[in-house]
């Protein structure tokens, strides 16, 4: 089976800045894929260019979403990177802060509704039809991250824990088939970042999403994850299993340093 | 009393002019954070458009109503279209550029329109007709209130409460409010950001354009350079309430309409324009943000 994102020798260049260099990745369908690597290494520049924020000086980033053909997505617009299915979130929280949490959700699900302006300001018989499935939808997005408590509550105003589910709820409501999460369990307390790990595994076993993501809580990514990249100063330097990574010189080397790995 | 309620309601007439241009300043403000200083001409062209299909309909034998009607709409759509093509021509190619670059095209755009229309049409002041008819039931009153000023408010308030309600209650009001808070996030929860910029463009315009259509035909004249004074008031007004924020825009259109019709009516008409910006200069001292704007502390 073909995987459903592949990237091929991807490079960007921001002026002399090899930021990413030549990577190569591939997920197959219902692998959650961790991408991890020291700050700076290049991990969000490469989520930024296969989302349509940068366009790629070279490489090929590939989809091919279940039941769907096989299509190279460089260079689209991140409008369309969504509405072909990928769906992303922030390392800091981007929620639109001054909706309630039921907008957000709905916003998501913009891409996937038909009608256009004109039936939107005209109210026509089909839109108003179309939003109501949008919120009625949008209720049961909320209700499985259990969110249903602050449907009308300014997203700036959850708790922290909460915002970043909501943030997550907002990507699964475009109805992705691969969510990348960029440091989900950034400043999460043990027990958020383990009910997390749970929504994670959730999604991916009952959704049947795809999951890329990056973190540097190295327990949740070790026991989260199927397979794991390791990136340095733009390039990969090692990928396989927790495991395999766990004892991978060149990994700990990168994270280490060189002394402390002639130390021990 | 009656001398106060004449100048209350004549503040009010002129505000919800102010409001209506002003809204289409805080609506692109709000979604591009640029200073549109084009807007002033869409709704100087709104005006000049009405003046146009009136004078061809009139021509043709029209009614009264009919002439009323027929020139707004044309006049509407037709500076939305000139605001859709502003946008694109002057604005869009600008989108990543430092933020003064399409400050510059704007006041750039702004001249080309006003030297268009100068030479296309005319120097001079023109007549406008009086499209709004006499509605005989508001003789009693016509020392505080005639039949154009009515138009006017009614015309203003049904506007803002549609916009009002699209904003939001609709799909494309949200999809905007999104746009608003956070456009490249808005991007990636899939909204076209350029469709929504566009579409924000064409309803701020259509707003000045009925704007341009009310005040021409309750003043009754119309040069190439209406635009400019009505749409620096307007700025005014937006920058007053607070820009980016809608009540706000119709708030300070009110508030600089009011100390104007009162400064004119108690001082003298010699004094509005000072009146007008002494008052903008104490509330932005006290206010920086404007009225209704909130200010954001920078954290550092």
């Amino acid at each position: 089976m073909e995987p459903i994102l592949e990237v091929e020798s991807l490079s960007m260049d921001f002026g002399g800045l090899r930021a990413l260099n030549r990577l190569d990745l591939k997920i197959n369908e219902g692998e959650i894929v961790a991408l991890i690597g020291p700050n700076g290494s290049g991990k969000t520049t490469f989520f930024n260019c296969i989302t349509g924020i940068y366009n790629p000086t070279e490489g090929n980033v590939l989809i091919s979403p279940p039941g769907k053909k096989r299509e190279r997505i460089n260079g689209l617009k991140p409008n369309q990177v969504t509405e072909k299915g990928m769906a992303r979130t922030f390392q800091n929280i981007r929620l639109f802060p001054n909706m309630t949490v039921l907008e957000n959700v709905m916003i998501g699900r913009h891409c996937r509704i038909s009608s256009g302006v004109i039936g939107s300001i005209l109210r026509s018989k089909a839109t108003v039809g179309e939003e109501k499935k949008a919120v009625e939808d949008s209720y049961g997005v909320l209700e499985k991250f259990g969110l249903s408590g602050y449907v009308n509550d300014f997203a700036k105003n959850l708790p922290y824990g909460a915002q970043r589910r909501l943030e997550i709820a907002r990507a699964m409501a475009t109805e992705p088939f691969l969510i990348l999460l960029d440091e989900p369990a950034a400043g999460m307390n043990p027990q958020e970042t383990k009910d997390l790990v749970q929504l994670i595994t959730r999604i991916r076993d009952i959704e049947g999403i795809s999951i890329l993501l990056i973190e540097h809580d190295m327990r949740l990514v070790m026991s989260l994850s199927d397979l794991i990249y390791v990136m340095d100063y733009g390039k990969k330097i090692a990928e396989g299993t927790p495991d395999e990574i766990r004892r991978n010189p060149v990994v700990i080397k990168a994270y280490l340093g060189e002394e402390a790995h002639a130390e021990t | 009393m009656d001398y106060f309620l004449e100048l209350f309601l004549g503040g009010l007439t002129r505000g919800s002019i102010y409001a209506l241009i002003a809204l289409g300043y805080t609506m692109v403000y709000g979604i591009i954070e640029l200073i549109n200083f084009a807007h002033g001409e869409i709704y100087m062209i709104g005006a000049f458009t009405a003046l146009i299909v009136a004078g061809v309909l009139t021509f043709w034998g029209f009614n009264h109503i009919a002439i009323l009607l027929l020139a707004s709409i044309i006049a509407v759509i037709y500076s939305a279209a000139y605001g859709f093509t502003v946008e694109k021509v002057a604005y869009k190619p600008l989108r990543h550029a430092p933020r003064l670059s399409p400050l510059i095209s704007a006041i750039g755009m702004s001249i080309f329109l006003q030297n268009y229309v100068l030479l296309a049409q005319t120097s001079d002041f023109l007549p406008f007709p009086s499209l709004i008819p006499d509605f005989k039931f508001l003789e009693p009153y016509s020392h505080l209130i005639r039949p154009p000023e009515l138009v006017i408010l009614l015309t203003t308030a049904v506007s803002m409460l549609l916009l009002t309600l699209l904003i939001r209650f609709t799909r494309i009001g949200k999809a905007m409010r999104a746009t608003a808070q956070d456009r490249n996030m808005a991007m990636l929860v899939g909204i076209n950001v350029d469709r929504i910029i566009s579409i924000t463009f064409i309803i701020g315009s259509a707003l000045a354009a009925i704007g341009g259509i009310l005040i021409a035909s309750h003043i009754g004249m119309i040069n190439f350079y209406i635009g400019f004074i009505a749409g620096i008031k307007a700025f005014t007004a937006a920058v007053l309430g607070g820009i980016g924020s809608i009540p706000g825009a119709v708030l300070g259109g009110l508030v600089l309409g009011w100390t104007e019709s009162f400064a004119t009516g108690y001082v003298s008409s010699d004094y509005e324009d000072v009146f007008a910006f002494a008052l903008l200069v104490l509330i932005l001292i006290f206010r920086p943000a404007g009225i209704l704007g909130r200010s954001t502390i920078q954290k550092v």
